[in-house]
């Protein structure tokens, strides 16, 4: 897993950046992640992981269009990296792995 | 949301996120905001998304990671490592701190104690406002009142018929969740296995649990259904079972077996409901009181509080005016001539609105403490943070030097300023600490004087909010003058040693210095006089014997019916010289009539006596003081129809030879010849002259009255008195009180104002004492060559100690005479309020101010003589 050590949120966020693929932006972000986790999200957290992701190379972002909603203002739009998708896949790998020497007494059925 | 775009976030905040953000990346943040914004309008509503929208805009305070391609165009100063200076200024400020020992303390310590003073007053405030919110249905619980005119005066009470309760569920139930009928506050006793415990308890409908919101720690809510249920305060759990499970044990509530179902958290102190130890169903209180029974249907009889719990979505107010007449339209003859009208009180003003005078409320003590003592925390603590910011500019002279080093080193005027700024702050901070140190210390003194349980809300944030809000409200006022001033000096000035502060840089010291003595000798003043009053009145002579007087209430007619008995056991057990029986406490007068006529009574006069029935050994028994005539006598079985006087009585009715004469009830047949006529003694407040009274034989009983015998010792002779009572009254609680205990708590309002009034002077006298000594030090800093040029033409070190003195005595006789008149009108003001007073002499003020100018001498002399003895040959190097 070289270098990369992902925060809980900015893995959330990286996630999140995946799955929305290239229509990824602050503010969708964050009303995406509230709705999946039911917490509070703060919008510059938000920001600051997406600023540390794209600081390290696991996303990019370019400036899109602007909506009537946004009073115009033009939005920055992630999208992840080939690099990222290699850095989510390590990191499932590792819990899969970790999942695997659970014994099955305890495992929850569903998994 | 049609119209939502008309809807706009607030514009102060994008303009705050314009200031903060670098312009790429507001852009982006301001959209994602906005779009965010509308989504909360449509979630939750304008309010609740004006918040969150602030909310998120401020945390963009936080460090915001640059972004790579913006990198390159950043300022020169944004590698600049301002950590490091801001550490130097921490540091060097520190260092000013530890190196000027004296200086630093009584600055930190002014600081401190007028904070902790606006703590505890700021606490008291809060215990005062957030009255009864442990109730958890705090908004939505009333009471029931009652306004009804007797003898042409409006009165106010809060006790309801009966009646009224169930009318109100059978016909009004829609309006109320629920309904509890409840007894006020009682004793009860309570006894598991024979041990008694005299408890203050309630009796309450089952709902009751449920609206208290009662934290149950054992048992459920519906636990008072049952008829013979009760539950119990934690505390009183404790002293009856220690650890074992209380759950379905049977105890004696007033002799009725009742099982405990449930035990719940002790109430706050500040609770209107803090005293309850147990909860009973009301049920069981009908049922074990034949007279409620009786009362059940009269809609004459007020015995019961009724609370009420409000439903969803009703008006208090409009419920109110359905209700006011119910009581009215039952009623007729002279019960509708009282004219009842009810109305709901509000559990948010059962604590402080709940005077009334007259039918309409009036200000009530409590608000009147709030207001009173809220301007005076926020005046100490004006006064205080003027010191601190006083004390800092006096030195400021000391500090140019630094400034003009600085200033050449290359420090820029932003720095200095943020320099001074941080060292105040951070004095405001290590003043804050020692202030809840303080108030940790002080609080339990206080809770003690205002019989209050207030704690420091450690984990209130609104609390630690003002704290810091303070520490930085007083570190930016005190330092900006000191960071300003001190920052625009010129270095090529200070460092020539040309630089002077103005002249007129004293007057406003020296007013504030005078304003400060003049608040602390009024004070000073007002304790001692109300220190003399309390003793002038202790002084004042009771008229009867206290030592060894004991009262026993009579809780039963059965228990005053064996006062043969009780006293034939008692003399055996030879621990009392006398017993007798009263009507009322030695301490107060429960009974007064104005329907008294005499021989050559003014038929139109209307006078009060109060009336008191005792036994034939009562005189004896307290030992009261014959004039005239004779006391009563057991044997003479004629005394039934005498009567003693005291000496007021035989003033009020005129009698210049009352011996003989005769009075009687108006209407009544019966006639009293007056057999004695004793010296007055005070029955009621000590602060009041003493009451017209009559004694009597006749009337219900109320109290024993037991003189213990001088040779015996009190504990050794309760215990037998105990013993004997316990013998002859098995089923009665055994509970007394000494007459000269009770007669000393009538004096606890006068001495609380004591204790709080010299905590207040010492405050104030402490908080002056800074302000003079920095207002010395500054002018000896001022006059050092003045000092040093008269040292050198040969004046002693007394003639400069004398003639820097001088200055300060003045001031302090200013304050003395602006005090003085201002005291005498506020403290008449305040004795007025007592029939029995002492005087305000003269030798008060002056003790007061002799007191402070010895103070001052000693504040002053501090700098005076530093100033003195100065080598002035240091002082005139320079020139």
């Amino acid at each position: 897993m070289n270098r990369n050590y992902l925060g809980e949120f900015e893995e959330l966020v990286l996630l999140t950046v995946a799955h929305m693929n290239g229509d990824a932006y602050g503010a969708a972000i964050t009303q995406d992640i509230k709705s999946r986790t039911g917490r509070t999200v703060i919008l510059s957290a938000v920001h600051v992981a997406l600023y540390r992701l794209e600081e390290k190379g696991l996303v990019t972002s370019s400036v899109g269009g602007a909506t009537q909603e946004r009073g115009g203002r033009r939005k920055r739009v992630f999208s992840i990296t080939p690099y990222g998708i290699n850095i989510l896949s390590q990191i499932r790998q590792v819990r899969e792995e970790l999942w695997q020497l659970i014994p099955k007494a305890i495992k929850p059925s569903s998994l | 949301m049609k119209n939502k775009l008309h809807l706009h976030p607030p514009h102060w905040i994008d303009r705050f996120l314009q200031w903060r953000l670098p312009e790429e990346q507001f852009e982006e943040v301001q959209g994602d905001m906005h779009e965010l914004y509308y989504q909360w309008i449509e979630e939750m509503g304008q309010k609740k998304a004006n918040r969150m929208y602030l909310l998120n805009a401020f945390t963009f305070l936080r460090p915001l990671p640059k972004r790579a391609d913006s990198l390159h165009k950043t300022n020169p100063y944004a590698q600049a490592n301002s950590f490091i200076m801001f550490s130097n200024y921490l540091k060097v400020a520190f260092r000013n701190i530890v190196r000027q020992k004296i200086y630093s303390f009584i600055n930190i310590a002014g600081l401190a104690a007028g904070m902790a003073l606006a703590i505890l007053i700021g606490l008291w405030i809060w215990d005062e406002l957030t009255f009864n919110t442990y109730h958890q249905n705090y908004n939505r619980i009333a009471r029931m009142m009652r306004q009804e005119t007797m003898d042409g005066v409006r009165y106010t009470m809060k006790e309801s018929p009966l009646a009224l309760g169930k009318e109100l569920s059978s016909s009004y139930g829609s309006d109320f969740t629920s309904i509890v009928i409840a007894t006020g506050t009682m004793d009860g006793l309570v006894t598991y296995q024979n041990k008694d415990f005299t408890q203050k308890g309630s009796y309450m409908q089952a709902q009751a649990p449920q609206m208290l919101s009662l934290k149950l720690l054992k048992g459920s809510n519906d636990g008072l259904l049952d008829l013979h249920s009760i539950f119990l305060s934690e505390t009183l759990s404790k002293k009856l079972f220690g650890e074992a499970d209380p759950i379905d044990q049977v105890v004696k509530l007033n002799q009725t077996d009742v099982k405990v179902m449930g035990v719940y958290e002790d109430l706050p102190h500040n609770s209107d409901f803090r005293e309850l130890s147990f909860i009973a169903p009301f049920d069981l209180y009908v049922a074990t009181n034949e007279w409620v029974k009786q009362a059940e249907d009269n809609w004459g009889s007020n015995f019961v509080n009724i609370y009420v719990q409000i439903a969803l979505h009703r008006n208090l107010n409009t419920i109110s005016a359905k209700i006011k007449d119910i009581k009215l339209a039952h009623v007729s003859g002279e019960g509708a001539a009282r004219k009842p009208v009810l109305f709901l009180q509000p559990m948010h003003k059962w604590h402080l609105y709940s005077d009334f005078e007259n039918g309409l409320e009036v200000m009530s003590e409590g608000l009147k403490f709030i207001l009173f003592y809220g301007i005076i925390g926020i005046f100490v603590l004006l006064l205080a943070c003027i010191n601190f910011t006083n004390l800092s500019t006096a030195r400021s002279e000391k500090r140019a030097k630094e400034v003009g080093i600085r200033k050449t080193l290359g420090s820029m005027r932003w720095q200095l300023v943020g320099q001074f700024m941080s060292e105040s702050l951070l004095t405001a901070a290590l003043a804050a600490t020692v202030a809840i140190l303080l108030v940790y210390a002080a609080l339990p003194a206080l809770n003690e004087v205002a019989s209050k349980e207030i704690s420091i809300l450690w984990t209130n944030p609104w609390f630690w909010l003002a704290i810091i809000a303070f520490i930085c409200c007083t570190g930016t006022l005190a330092g900006s003058y000191p960071a300003f001033y001190l920052s625009a000096f010129e270095p090529i000035n200070v460092l020539k040693g040309s630089f002077t502060t103005g002249r007129f840089a004293f007057l406003p010291r020296k007013i504030l210095v005078v304003l400060q003595f003049t608040v602390s000798i009024t004070l000073i003043i007002g304790v001692i006089l109300v220190y003399e009053q309390i003793s002038f009145t202790k002084d004042r002579p009771v008229g009867y014997a206290q030592d060894g007087l004991v009262m026993i209430p009579i809780t039963s007619e059965d228990v005053a019916a064996k006062y043969k008995v009780l006293r034939n056991e008692l003399e055996q057990a030879n621990v009392i010289s006398q017993m007798a029986q009263s009507a009322s406490p030695l301490t107060s007068m429960w009974s007064t009539s104005s329907d008294l006529t005499w021989d050559g009574k003014d038929e139109v006069m209307v006078a009060d006596f109060a009336t008191l029935a005792i036994t034939p050994e009562y005189g004896k028994t307290i030992g009261w003081q014959l004039v005239e005539g004779r006391d009563f006598s057991a044997e003479l079985a004629s005394d039934s129809s005498g009567m003693i006087i005291n000496e007021a009585a035989v003033k009020v009715m005129g009698l210049t030879n009352p011996l003989g004469k005769t009075i009687r009830w108006k209407g009544a047949a019966k006639s009293y010849t007056i057999l004695g006529v004793v010296k007055d003694m005070i029955m009621e407040s000590p602060f009041k002259p003493s009451y017209p009274t009559v004694f009597f034989l006749q009337g219900g009983m109320n109290f024993f009255l037991i003189k213990i015998k001088p040779t015996v010792s009190a504990s050794v002779a309760l215990a037998k008195i105990e013993k004997v009572f316990k013998e002859v009254t098995p089923l009665a609680p055994f509970t007394f009180q000494f007459v000269d205990e009770t007669y000393g708590a009538r004096f606890a309002t006068e001495e609380r104002i004591s204790v709080l009034a010299s905590m207040f002077a010492t405050l104030a006298v402490f908080i002056s004492c800074i302000g003079l000594f920095g207002l010395a030090s500054f002018t000896a800093g001022q006059r050092k060559k003045e000092i040093g040029v008269r040292k050198v033409l040969g004046a002693s070190i007394f003639s400069v100690w004398r003639l820097l003195s001088k200055e300060f005595v003045s001031l302090v006789l200013i304050s003395f005479l602006t005090a003085s008149p201002i005291a005498y009108l506020l403290l008449s003001h305040w004795l007025a309020n007592y029939e029995y007073r002492t005087e305000i002499s003269w030798w008060i003020f002056a003790l007061a101010g002799l007191g402070v100018l010895l103070l001052t001498l000693i504040t002053v002399s501090y700098q005076t003589i530093k100033a003195a003895i100065a080598n002035p040959a240091k002082s005139l190097r320079s020139e």
